[in-house]
């Protein structure tokens, strides 16, 4: 016998059985069933999905929302801008490499980076527990400006609510944030196209697992730090090299994986990653072994995915890893034509499988 | 990255998918189950079969702790949940679990106070530090984590803690292959045995498939390498005539396992006459209870339980699943009713359950990404 693949006896059934996957998997998203608001609808994963589409896509559609980015893009007195808004629960508060308020704006920042636009204005939201220490939030909020500073925003109005002790965890931030394009680009899901390279700017996954290490729930110490950074300057860089590149976005919750699901699904291409080409640190690794976790699904803070047309690839990994924050950067995969909306993952291995979005497993809170 | 890398090497998976081929006969077919859980997710998650030939086939065995937990325990543990001044803590992918009225994570949105943990002793130190609460651990697992179970009784007892209870549903793994190969409907070549479960069983209380039922057995480690070479290890033992128990994952498995472990759980726990499988029906001494010496730790003592038993869903079809009789695709209601967002039966649940692994790592479309893979 030549040595070989599993199921290739019975292929027909099986293809059917993918394809009733595939339609589901397709169809599930809208449907909201819970009667109430379950942790997984807070993990980025498929529940988050079916909640955001489901309940508020529903209620607020209208066509700049429709794209479901992580940002707006509109024009408006002959300028094009972006505007998102992000929250921030993270538990602990202070964790290595960062702490609630640097992850806030870096979060912003980034989100607005990652359409094309330059990172103009912030606004800050606090919602305070009854008791929190002021030395802690002035350390949030020296940390904010700090970090605004460094990606050149100005953090230009906010809003500060105290509840009662018990009805919040500390401090919570809820930010928006406001960019303008300098550029003549137009980034998104529907312009990744097959023949795409599929690239990560740096080592995946260290803002997930310094967390969970950080509530001290595992009894594992590591010197790992959160990657948290604002990405405006590599977007810069990246541009400086090439303007094929078509989508970008920061793999935050949820991780590469789900940055990956979700532009194959809306784009309708699939992602084929090879997963020895996965820039992961050996510590994360180590981590993600003991805890089960998959690393592809790990957050993190400071890393973009980008879809760069494939003959601009090499190029555009080179302006990545000349900037100090793409110095890990690398070609993880291609985008293919079919089978559409799924991520396929040559393992290391040397096997095959399917990279599904996060099925809504109970996460701590980890932004 | 070292313990990680060598036992992922590409080059030893080639040469093993060579020697496997070279073993398997043409001219028929093999079948063999893979006992434990956590070689399923392996085998999915690292596209293991990729490597076997076609005409040797993993069915996927019992082994997966949560997926044998039937629907009425699920309820009776929501119920103790939902008792006043009460912390439920269980290990995280029992959240998802569907019972009779909803799972552990529903629940929890209803208002009952349930934690994940990482292991019991975190759920004592909850208790320790909530002495005004009633915290109970949701126990389950087989022989593999029975005695972290059986330690943190121990501790609670030695420490006197008086609000902290443990809800048992430890399960035994040998009397469920035992039901398996019973099982008229299931013709299986042999068996790739539990790696860790053994660690603590050791490898004899196997030997009666290989007398009585002969039918070879491997202890298998959960590296990639590990299942491939006991693959290789049951061709040779049927190419070579031979029926017998080997142990391929020698550097955790000691062939008497582990004297310590048996010992704390004996200590504090005994077998149930019998216990509910989810799919599988009722076993006789299948199952661990606490001994009465520990029984003012034992939550199904200090809660009046309903215990009322919840059929499962006629369209599941987890329990021949489970026995190895479907294939998780040929199930009715897989990837349709059944997903892992909304399951129907545990299977779909857990990462070690034959139907969620099966459809987060499912397969290629062949044909399509054949070329794109090479």
């Amino acid at each position: 016998m030549t040595p070989g693949r599993g199921f290739e006896e019975r292929a027909v059934r099986e293809e059917e059985v993918l394809d009733r996957i595939d339609e589901y998997r397709r169809r599930a998203r809208t449907l909201l069933r819970e009667e109430r608001i379950t942790m997984a609808h807070g993990a980025g994963g498929k529940a988050t999905h079916t909640l955001v589409e489901a309940l508020f896509l529903e209620a607020f559609r209208n066509p700049l929302l429709e794209p479901m980015e992580d940002q707006a893009v509109f024009a408006l007195a002959g300028n094009r801008l972006a505007m998102t808004t992000d929250s921030f629960v993270v538990s602990p508060l202070f964790f290595p490499g960062g702490n609630i308020g640097d992850l806030a704006v870096n979060g912003t920042v980034n989100d607005l980076a990652v359409s094309g636009a330059r990172p103009l204005y912030l606004t800050a939201g606090f919602i305070l527990e009854e008791g929190f220490a002021t030395a802690d939030l002035q350390r949030i909020a020296a940390s904010m400006a700090r970090a605004a500073a460094a990606a050149g925003v100005q953090i230009v109005t906010g809003d500060t609510k105290v509840v009662e002790r018990g009805k919040a965890d500390g401090c919570f931030i809820s930010t928006s944030g406001i960019g303008v394009f300098e550029r003549d680009v137009k980034l998104g899901a529907p312009e990744v196209r097959a023949g795409d390279a599929i690239l990560v700017s740096g080592p995946i996954g260290d803002h997930g697992i310094t967390i969970m290490l950080a509530r001290g729930e595992l009894e594992l110490v590591s010197d790992i730090t959160s990657d948290t950074a604002p990405l405006h300057g590599l977007v810069d860089a990246l541009f400086g090299a090439t303007k094929a590149v078509h989508a970008m976005r920061d793999a935050t919750r949820g991780g590469v994986a789900t940055v990956l699901n979700e532009i194959a699904a809306a784009a309708g291409v699939v992602m084929v990653v090879d997963e020895s080409a996965v820039p992961v640190r050996d510590e994360v690794r180590g981590a993600c072994e003991i805890l089960g976790i998959d690393p592809l699904y790990a957050a993190c803070e400071g890393r973009l995915v980008a879809f760069v047309n494939g003959e601009a690839a090499e190029s555009a990994l080179r302006a990545m890893q000349a900037h100090p924050l793409g110095e890990g950067a690398a070609i993880i995969g291609t985008v293919l034509a079919a089978p559409r909306g799924l991520v396929l993952l040559k393992t290391q291995f040397g096997g095959t499988r399917i990279v599904d979005m996060l099925v809504g497993d109970p996460l701590p809170r980890i932004c | 990255m070292r313990f990680v890398d060598e036992f992922r090497d590409r080059k030893i998976a080639r040469e093993l998918g060579v020697q496997i081929a070279r073993l398997a006969r043409p001219d028929r077919a093999y079948r063999f189950m893979e006992v434990c859980g956590g070689h399923t997710h392996t085998i999915y998650k690292h596209g293991i079969e990729d490597y076997l030939p076609p005409n040797i086939t993993l069915v996927h065995g019992p082994g997966c702790p949560v997926c044998v937990i039937p629907m009425g325990r699920v309820d009776d543990a929501i119920f103790i949940a939902r008792q006043p001044g009460v912390i439920l803590t269980c290990f995280g992918d029992m959240m998802r679990v569907p019972g009779g009225c909803g799972s552990f994570l529903d629940a929890s949105a209803a208002g009952a106070d349930i934690r994940m943990v990482y292991s019991p002793l975190d759920a004592l130190k909850i208790a320790q530090r909530n002495p005004e609460r009633r915290v109970v651990f949701f126990a389950i697992g087989f022989e593999t984590t029975a005695p972290s179970t059986a330690l943190t009784l121990l501790k609670a007892a030695q420490d006197g803690v008086d609000n902290f209870s443990v809800f048992c549903n430890h399960v035994t793994i040998v009397p469920a292959i035992k039901a398996i190969l019973d099982s008229p409907d299931l013709r299986l070549d042999g068996f790739l045995g539990p790696g860790h479960v053994s660690a603590v069983i050791g490898c004899r209380p196997y030997q009666f498939i290989a007398e009585h039922f002969q039918r070879p057995v491997v202890v298998a480690g959960f590296e990639p390498l590990d299942i491939l070479e006991s693959v290789r290890l049951l061709l040779e033992q049927i190419e070579q005539g031979r029926c017998e128990v080997e142990n391929q994952y020698t550097r955790v498995v000691p062939w008497e396992g582990n004297p310590k472990a048996l010992a704390v759980i004996r200590e504090t726990m005994e077998l149930r006459p019998y216990f509910e499988w989810r799919g599988l029906g009722f076993i006789s001494q299948s199952a661990l209870k606490l001994r009465e010496p520990f029984s003012r730790l034992d939550a199904e003592r200090i809660f009046r339980l309903p215990g009322v038993r919840v059929a499962d869903p006629k369209a599941c079809q987890c329990g021949e699943v489970l026995k190895g009789v479907l294939k998780p695709w040929e199930c009715k209601v897989f990837g349709t009713a059944c997903t892992p967002e909304t399951p129907i039966g545990t299977c779909m649940v857990s990462s070690e359950g034959a139907c969620a692994a099966y459809y987060n790592y499912g397969r290629f479309h062949r044909e399509s990404v054949a070329e794109a893979v090479r």
